[in-house]
């Protein structure tokens, strides 16, 4: 029967549009079989293109819709709403990808872009023109989350679920909790001290008895999938089984360590980072001494290993540090008499309630001086004295030399190795090499692994707000998906014709759950498909020597006449 | 049919675990010939030899199936019932007087973005010489 198709070719601002003529790709496809309704859409997932999808559903009586736009992992469930919304069944709507499989892969080729974006196009026409209403499927889920990282985020995230009432495992690699914080001194904005923050986490963990923390612990196995994950966790000599539902990576980050020779660290001994300045300052002491000399004249080096040029890994800013910087430059000169602060940056970024810091360090007689990456500052010995030369921006430009007793990198945040997590559980990482969200913005704490959330600097550079405030959302998301018991899995159940089994063994022996049964069929024995068994994987189908078993919503229709529009 | 020399190869991916690799091959704009399209299938232990001839009969030059391999969400055996329809539709092509080397079968877990452009540029590059191949003896 003849479909009535709706099809909507998104721009994504300019992410499919800069590379993919959306008006050819509209052009080739006015006139395929079944479409319609043709439309284009600077961003398909707003809102009032979805209200208008709405509208043309149930105006135009569409039996399916397409939408050509970005990867299926993000917004498959936003137009299924749409089409349910509509009174479409959700199935009867087709996602075709032509950001990340088309105008991104191939943006070095726009002309091959939009012929490739055309021809997807085309083949989600046809296997729309093919879909069939489906119901989707429940499984029974496990109320129960691994947190994997027993830092301040970790910590965080493991009350927080806890407290929605779900069974928590912590598992925490190193033997104490509290990560990188427990180790720093005091904090902004909070002024309390880092072990004392990750202290008052800790106790809060004891409190809760449906969270079990487990130290110096791994993952060392993963099997199944959301809902229903089975793991095996070394904690010490023991490894202990357990059934989940999620995980929440929180594994937090590693501190950038300068490579030998920049900013002369590791040859001039007077040359540290942040982090150990920030030990030293917070070792008691009436004058601040570093290796046996008294410092009196402090240089900050900023954004160090971070918004690298080109020929540097880490792009990104790290964000924490210009005020970690500053922080560390109100205590020293707080805590130690006739300290001058020289902060050589590249614009300082204390963004939000942190520009408070940066007016007090102003106003207590901090120097502030501005560089480019293409003149950086240029540290040099003359005898006994370290000189730092700068040409200042914020002086027109005017190279500028003073001396410092101690140079002091502020170095920021690179992602933490950590290949056995990664091995298992497949967790992408982003061009930062951090792991990587699905969306920033619309699903920021999601991972294209179902089940698997991710949380705090394991994703990105975060300062400690930020941390906590994505530790609770994904905390949140697990949680939502878990706490009702069951979810929605995709209808596709194997689907055996009668009319064409012969009864062999094959799909028996391929299905690994049970999900083939005997039955009768006008006087003959055949298979028939127990949905409550089976999962969808399909691996009954090419075994079939009759073809008589196909796939629900991946049937040999679909797929062929995906093929057929593919090579039009 | 579209009318560039370009070697034609399509792609069966599985949406939970290869799919996401070659997304990311897109968002890291690590650039792969565009005459590679995908289509996506729950398990690769599901695809049917008749698809992978489909595809053939009608232009494409290679068939690559971005399996699961022990990653897969299914079970274990994935790897091994992919390599069996490998096997099978290899015989089907030979048939036909295709060469097995047109069908490739690679594991690719959801973070092989490189491994799966270095897996498209090498076979389009055997496929090309194929193609040269065949032009030169007619």
């Amino acid at each position: 029967m003849k479909k009535k198709i709706g099809v909507y070719v998104c721009h994504c601002g300019g992410n499919i549009s800069d590379y993919v003529d959306i008006e050819k790709v509209k052009d080739a496809v006015k006139d395929e079989a079944n479409v319609y309704l043709l439309k284009n859409t600077l961003f398909a997932c707003s809102d009032s293109s979805q209200k208008g999808m709405v509208d043309d559903i149930k105006t135009s009586e569409l039996d399916a819709i397409v939408v050509a736009s970005c990867s299926p992992k993000l917004h498959v469930p936003t137009f299924r709403g749409v089409a349910a919304r509509a009174g479409l069944n959700p199935y009867n709507y087709v996602q075709v990808n032509i950001r990340e499989q088309s105008s991104w892969a191939h943006s070095d080729q726009p002309t091959g872009a939009t012929e490739k974006a055309i021809l997807l196009v085309k083949a989600g026409i046809a296997r729309a023109a093919e879909s069939q209403a489906l119901t989707p499927i429940k499984i029974p889920t496990t109320n129960a989350t691994a947190v994997i990282g027993a830092g301040i985020g970790g910590m965080r995230s493991a009350i927080a679920l806890a407290d929605m009432g779900t069974e928590v495992y912590l598992i925490e690699k190193e033997m104490s909790v509290g990560g990188h914080v427990a180790n720093w001194g005091n904090l902004f904005t909070a002024n309390i001290n880092g072990n004392e923050l990750a202290a008052s986490l800790h106790n809060e963990i004891k409190k809760r008895p449906n969270i079990k923390l487990f130290t110096n612990a791994e993952l060392t196995e993963k099997k199944g999938s959301i809902g229903n994950f089975d793991i095996k966790v070394k904690s010490g000599n023991e490894t202990l089984p357990l059934h989940i539902g999620a995980f929440v990576v929180n594994t937090g980050f590693a501190p950038y360590e300068p490579v030998s020779g920049e900013y002369h660290f590791g040859e001039y001994d007077n040359v540290i980072t942040l982090p150990e300045f920030k030990k030293l300052i917070d070792t008691p002491a009436s004058e601040l001494v570093y290796k046996g000399k008294t410092i009196k004249k402090i240089a900050y080096i900023y954004c160090v290993g971070s918004r690298q040029d080109e020929e540097g890994d880490n792009k990104y800013c790290s964000r924490y540090c210009c005020t970690a910087a500053i922080h560390s430059s109100i205590q020293v000169k707080s805590k130690f008499k006739n300290i001058t602060n020289l902060h050589f940056n590249r614009g300082i970024r204390t963004y939000g309630k942190q520009e408070l810091h940066y007016e007090e360090s102003s106003k207590n007689g901090d120097i502030y001086l501005q560089f480019s990456l293409d003149s950086i500052p240029q540290i040099e010995k003359k005898g006994n004295k370290t000189i730092v030369k700068v040409k200042d921006i914020l002086t027109a430009g005017k190279e500028l030399e003073t001396e410092a007793d101690l140079i002091v990198l502020v170095t920021g945040m690179v992602p933490r190795k950590n290949e056995n997590l990664t091995n298992q559980l497949k967790i992408p990482v982003g061009r930062d090499n951090f792991f990587n969200e699905i969306h920033m913005k619309l699903r920021p704490v999601e991972t294209v692994i179902d089940g698997v959330f991710i949380a705090g600097t394991c994703q990105s550079p975060k300062n400690i707000l930020e941390t906590l405030n994505s530790s609770m959302a994904a905390a949140a998301k697990a949680n939502s998906i878990l706490t009702k018991g069951e979810m929605s899995l995709e209808p596709t159940l194997a689907m055996v014709n009668p009319a064409a089994c012969n009864l062999c063994d094959n799909c028996f022996e391929a299905c690994q759950f049970d999900a083939i049964v005997q039955t009768e069929y006008e006087g003959r024995k055949v298979a028939k498909i127990n949905v409550s068994n089976c999962k969808g994987c399909g691996m009954c189908t090419p075994v079939c020597p009759t073809d008589a078993i196909d796939l629900a919503d991946f049937t040999n229709a679909q797929i062929e006449s995906m093929i057929d529009a593919l090579t039009e | 049919m579209a009318t560039n020399a370009q070697p034609r190869i399509l792609v069966f991916s599985t949406e939970k675990i290869s799919d996401p690799a070659i997304d990311l091959a897109g968002l890291l704009k690590k650039h792969y010939p565009f005459t590679v399209y995908t289509i996506s299938v729950p398990c690769s232990s599901c695809i049917k030899p008749r698809w992978i001839m489909r595809a053939y009969e009608k232009g494409f030059d290679g068939v690559f199936i971005a399996a699961d391999g022990t990653d897969c969400s299914y079970g274990e055996s994935c790897g091994e019932k992919t390599s069996h329809i490998v096997t099978s539709t290899h015989q089907l092509m030979r048939d036909k007087g295709l060469k097995p080397s047109q069908l490739k079968m690679a594991a690719l877990c959801s973070v092989c973005a490189e491994p799966f452009v270095k897996h498209i540029t090498s076979f389009m590059k055997e496929l090309e010489k194929l193609k040269y191949e065949a032009l030169s003896t007619k």
